[in-house]
């Protein structure tokens, strides 16, 4: 294929990346960036070019040995749910940006750790990037059928390197603080890991399927292929122990690698989305290592006997076929995994160079100097140039070293000194005795060992492959051969070395952080890491500091690198959380933690630690009074959460409450009217009943006609105040729920006529006309005496109501939405007050409005049917008619209480 | 002979109250409600009336604000029949220019004595 239309794609694609980053960008945390699933592929930063050739190499050439570097990751993942959550929380709470910053926080906040993961890092990561641009470049070249060229201006691959160098640095420094997430890069890296995986699924279905006649006849061919045997077994208990190995060198990996620790830990938005991860990335190592076994063998099927690279069998085979198509795909999903690598990883590793080493060591005194605007610019031009600067050393490390090397030796070399972090690392998480003193010794005993084992050899055979050195060890002392430390021979190099130099590690780690004492903030850091869920919520108040510092010093640091707006508004909200005076001068321990947070982002851990100390006094404080303020904060803690928590509820209760009140004085008020309303009509029928029996006691000579007329009202008068009493009950007993209704089947028909029959005097005295249908029949749930209570009510009113001539009473049926019937009864009086239509069924509404002649009646009635009707499940309302009112009620045809 | 007016919407309250003043040798007239006292005051300008506080059309405090604002009956007494026997009720009533209030229910004797001594005063 043609070099410039390769160039051309791959100018394409980078620019399609280039847009998913930008659009992710822009979106912010929606719900297309911030998922479980982009968190979960985007760890697949994993699987590199090492996975995509790499793997196939090892296959082609020694078997199943690919494998362990992914059981390791698969084997950790339960663990995950337990490790990673804590790391996240730690990270969170402190503003973690690095691993870095991790290590050097927990042993006491080291300025001098930090740079020393730094610079380890470095070492690891650096070789294992230019691996990446040597694939990139190796693959360019043989889907384009070219040879490199020997000067590096001449060889199209250095401009790649070039324009990858420049994405990244344009991408990986949007944020001064390097804690923030950054989603346009995550977003990418997710879609990267689907389309590598993608294109290496359809290689591997193109081999098995189109090439050959699927998995059995790779194997029956593959099988009579000389050394297929011994390239396909464990080899016994030696072979065995080289897979463990490996697969702790994988474990660890997953976690200490800083591009895995950026995805993992940096790039977190929500703790849930590991719950996703723990069973989508095993799957997706699982799919991609589905398909290494049959093109590495169907590569040494098709190519027997010549001589061809089988780290580039998946490239070589579709062109080998001419499916030239293929091939570029191919092609782009190996590049996909070597830019997601480079990426992730330079912006990684320039975060700690500059928030862990330059500006620690030397920026910092000049930043201190200067305003926000000035500090922003200078901190992310420093990150610039260094993950720049990265990748061209990168580039220039894998043109003048490793030239030669297969792409899985560079690769495990980079984890085997990656994973000299591990001891510290994994003890800062559970072990709270680790000190600063074991962790730095632990670590420089592991490099060394490496360094002898691994290193210097693979330094030393690139210029001189017969050295003495191999065979004879150091000064000829054969127990220091590199391969065979203290006569361990049957180990391969890599797992030898994991293997001694881990051992060394771990030994000095332990046996250093028991021997000697750790200084108090090592041991604060410790209570802080290991009990995170303790300290999670009001994290500060775990920080020991005695002193003297006022809050305007430290608000002119952190203005310096915040602004004056973040500055104050991160104050203010400090001052919220913990309920602190606004005016407050002094500043106490949790407010320099908290300053020290806000810093941690922008200039890393040690830095922030620096810069506040430099306007702070502090006192000294000894390990002893550290451990007492520890356990008298976690008790703090325990109460105050046990303190919001009741307060919460207390506030909860007292809005209960306050409802509760409202209720009550408003019922209050509706009692008292209705105590009023009560007295005054129950004093009526008395007064007059008084009155009577006075003048019927004190004058005798009144007369016999007389006499009998003043009983008479009596009578009369406790007839009405018999009734009223009963009434109130009746509402009462309705109000409160205690009156039940005896429902039966029955014709509604017939009920009204049972009501209007005792009526029929009064009509034909008043003239009043009835008009009811008597021919139809409503069978349905009601209770009979109750409903005639209602009928008896509302036909007595329109009695009462109706024209003085030609007094006209209609009762109609109707059936109201299938579910309800309609009863109406119309009289052609006056209407009702617009503004009374609602209130007329208040309890006596006709003695709280004067502007209605007052009827005879309790003023009961109404209030009294609408409780009846409403206990049927059903509604009651007066309508005004061009001439009269109707009176209109429903009932459910199909009632069933159910009570 | 004293001129007296009875308001009160309750037919048996105002047989009760007839029959006592025509007997302590008064002129009675009645009024079921404040129009159909105004009514009366149109042509008569009674000694006193006893007026009841709620009634239909127009109650007590609407029918004394007429009755204060006509100048023939400056010297008309008049008290307040009521079952509103709260301080606040009685307050209001005394302070709209009634010269007394009376609450239901009332002795009927005490009442007929209480008019006699306004009218004496």
């Amino acid at each position: 294929m043609n070099s410039g239309l390769l160039l051309l794609i791959l100018l394409f694609y980078l620019g399609l990346l280039f847009f998913i980053a930008q659009w992710a960008e822009r979106k912010g945390n929606s719900k297309w960036t911030n998922n479980p699933y982009v968190y979960s592929l985007s760890l697949a930063v994993y699987c590199t070019t090492w996975t995509y050739y790499g793997s196939i190499g090892v296959a082609a050439n020694s078997g199943l040995n690919y494998i362990p570097i992914y059981l390791g990751p698969v084997i950790a993942f339960p663990a995950w749910i337990v490790i990673l959550k804590k790391i996240i929380r730690i990270s969170r709470i402190n503003k973690i940006a690095s691993i870095a910053d991790f290590i050097s926080l927990r042993y006491g906040n080291s300025r001098f750790l930090g740079a020393l993961v730094t610079v380890i890092s470095l070492v690891a990561i650096l070789p294992y990037i230019g691996l990446q641009l040597k694939a990139i470049s190796e693959t360019f070249h043989v889907v384009t059928n070219s040879t490199e060229s020997t000067n590096i201006f001449e060889d199209t691959s250095t401009y790649v390197a070039l324009v990858l160098a420049l994405f990244a640095s344009f991408y990986g420094t949007r944020y001064v603080d390097a804690s923030e997430k950054r989603n346009g890069i995550v977003t990418a890296v997710a879609m990267e890991s689907v389309l590598k995986l993608f294109f290496f699924i359809l290689l591997g279905l193109y081999v098995t399927f189109f090439v050959f006649d699927g998995f059995d006849e790779i194997y029956t061919k593959a099988s009579i292929l000389e050394g297929f045997q011994e390239r396909n077994t464990i080899n016994g208990l030696e072979g065995g122990m080289n897979w463990v190995m490996l697969i702790i060198l994988s474990f660890f990996s997953i976690f200490l690698l800083p591009r895995q620790f950026h995805m993992a830990i940096v790039e977190n938005n929500s703790e849930k989305h590991i719950r996703t991860a723990i069973w989508l990335f095993p799957l997706y190592l699982l799919l991609f290592n589905l398909f290494v076994y049959p093109i590495a063998w169907g590569g040494n099927i098709i190519f027997e006997n010549q001589d061809v690279n089988p780290d580039m069998f998946s490239l070589l085979i579709p062109q080998h076929f001419e499916n030239t198509f293929l091939t570029v795909l191919v092609f782009l999903g190996g590049f996909s995994a070597a830019i997601s690598m480079i990426v992730v990883s330079s912006v990684a590793l320039s975060t700690m160079l500059s928030n862990n080493l330059v500006i620690p060591y030397g920026l910092l005194g000049s930043l201190q100097k200067e305003d926000q605007e000035a500090n922003s610019g200078r901190i992310v031009r420093v990150r610039r140039i260094g993950i720049f600067l990265m990748i061209i050393l990168a580039f220039i490390y894998y043109r003048f070293f490793i030239m030669d090397f297969s792409l899985v030796s560079v690769g495990m070399i980079s984890f085997v000194i990656v994973a000299q972090l591990g001891p510290a690392f994994f003890g800062a998480l559970f072990w709270k005795r680790g000190t600063f003193k074991g962790a730095v010794a632990g670590i420089l005993g592991g490099m060394l060992v490496c360094f002898y084992t691994i290193m210097l050899p693979f330094l030393l055979s690139s210029i001189n492959p017969e050295s003495i050195f191999f065979k004879e060890g150091f000064f000829g002392f054969t127990f220091l051969q590199p391969f065979q430390l203290f006569g361990l021979d049957y180990l391969e190099p890599i797992p030898h070395a994991l293997f001694w130099s881990l051992l060394l590690n771990t030994l000095l780690y332990l046996l250093i952080s028991i021997g000697f004492k750790a200084n108090y903030r090592e041991r604060n850091y410790a209570e802080m890491f290991v009990d995170i869920d303790k300290y999670i919520v009001n994290h500060e108040n775990a920080f020991v500091w005695k002193g003297t510092a006022y809050v305007s010093d430290i608000q002119k640091v952190l203005k310096r690198f915040l602004g004056d707006e973040r500055t104050n508004r991160a104050l203010s909200l400090f001052k919220t959380k913990y309920n602190i005076a606004p005016d407050d001068m002094m500043a106490d321990a949790r407010l320099i933690k908290f300053a020290e947070n806000l810093l941690t982002g922008h200039i890393g851990t040690a830095s922030a630690k620096i810069l506040i100390e430099s306007v702070t006094k502090e006192d000294k404080i000894s390990l002893p009074e550290v451990l007492k303020i520890l356990e008298e904060s976690k008790e703090n803690l325990i109460i105050n959460k046990k303190l919001t928590e009741t307060s919460k509820e207390l506030k909860e209760l007292s809005a209960q409450l306050k409802t509760a009140n409202e209720t009550l004085v408003e019922k209050d008020k509706q009692k008292d009217e209705f105590l009023d309303t009560v007295t005054h009509e129950l004093r009526t029928p008395i007064t007059a009943i008084r009155a009577a029996s006075e003048i019927l006691h004190d004058d005798e000579e009144i007369p016999i006609e007389l006499k009998k007329q003043f009983l008479q009202n009596i009578i009369t008068e406790s007839d009405r105040l018999n009734r009223l009493i009963d009434k109130i009950l009746d509402l009462e007993k309705f109000e409160t729920g205690k009156q039940k209704l005896h429902l039966s089947k029955g014709n509604i028909v017939e009920t009204i006529s049972k009501a209007l029959s005792p009526l029929h005097q009064l009509f034909t005295n008043q003239n009043i006309t009835v008009k009811f249908n008597k021919q139809q029949q409503f069978v349905l749930n009601y209770d009979e005496e109750r409903l005639i209570q209602v009928i008896t009510n509302l036909v007595s009113n329109a009695i009462k109501f109706c024209a003085e001539k030609e007094g006209n009473i209609q009762i109609s049926i109707e059936v109201e939405q299938a579910d309800f019937l309609k009863i109406n009864v119309y009289n052609n009086g006056k209407g009702v007050n617009p503004s009374d239509l609602e209130t007329i069924f208040d309890k006596f509404y006709q003695s709280n409005n004067q502007n209605i002649k007052k009827p005879v009646g309790s003023g009961l009635g109404l209030a009294i049917c609408k409780q009846i009707i409403e206990a049927h499940k059903g509604k009651i309302w007066a309508t005004n008619e061009l001439q009269g009112v109707t009176f209109s009620f429903t009932v459910p045809t199909n009632l069933n209480l159910n009570v | 002979m004293k001129k007296i007016v009875l308001v009160d919407d309750e037919p048996n309250i105002i047989m009760s109250l007839e029959y006592t003043f025509k007997k302590n040798n008064f002129e009675v007239f009645i009024a079921r409600d404040g129009q159909e006292a105004l009514d009366i005051l149109k042509t008569e300008q009674p000694d006193i009336i006893i007026l009841d506080v709620m009634m239909p059309y127009v109650d007590g405090y609407a029918t004394l604000e007429a009755i204060k604002n006509n100048e023939k009956l400056k010297k008309c007494k008049v008290i307040f029949l009521s079952a509103k026997n709260k301080e606040v009720d009685i307050e209001k009533g005394m302070q709209m220019g009634a010269d007394a209030y009376v609450t239901k229910p009332f002795s009927v004797k005490k009442l007929v004595e209480q008019v006699n001594e306004l009218l004496n005063k």
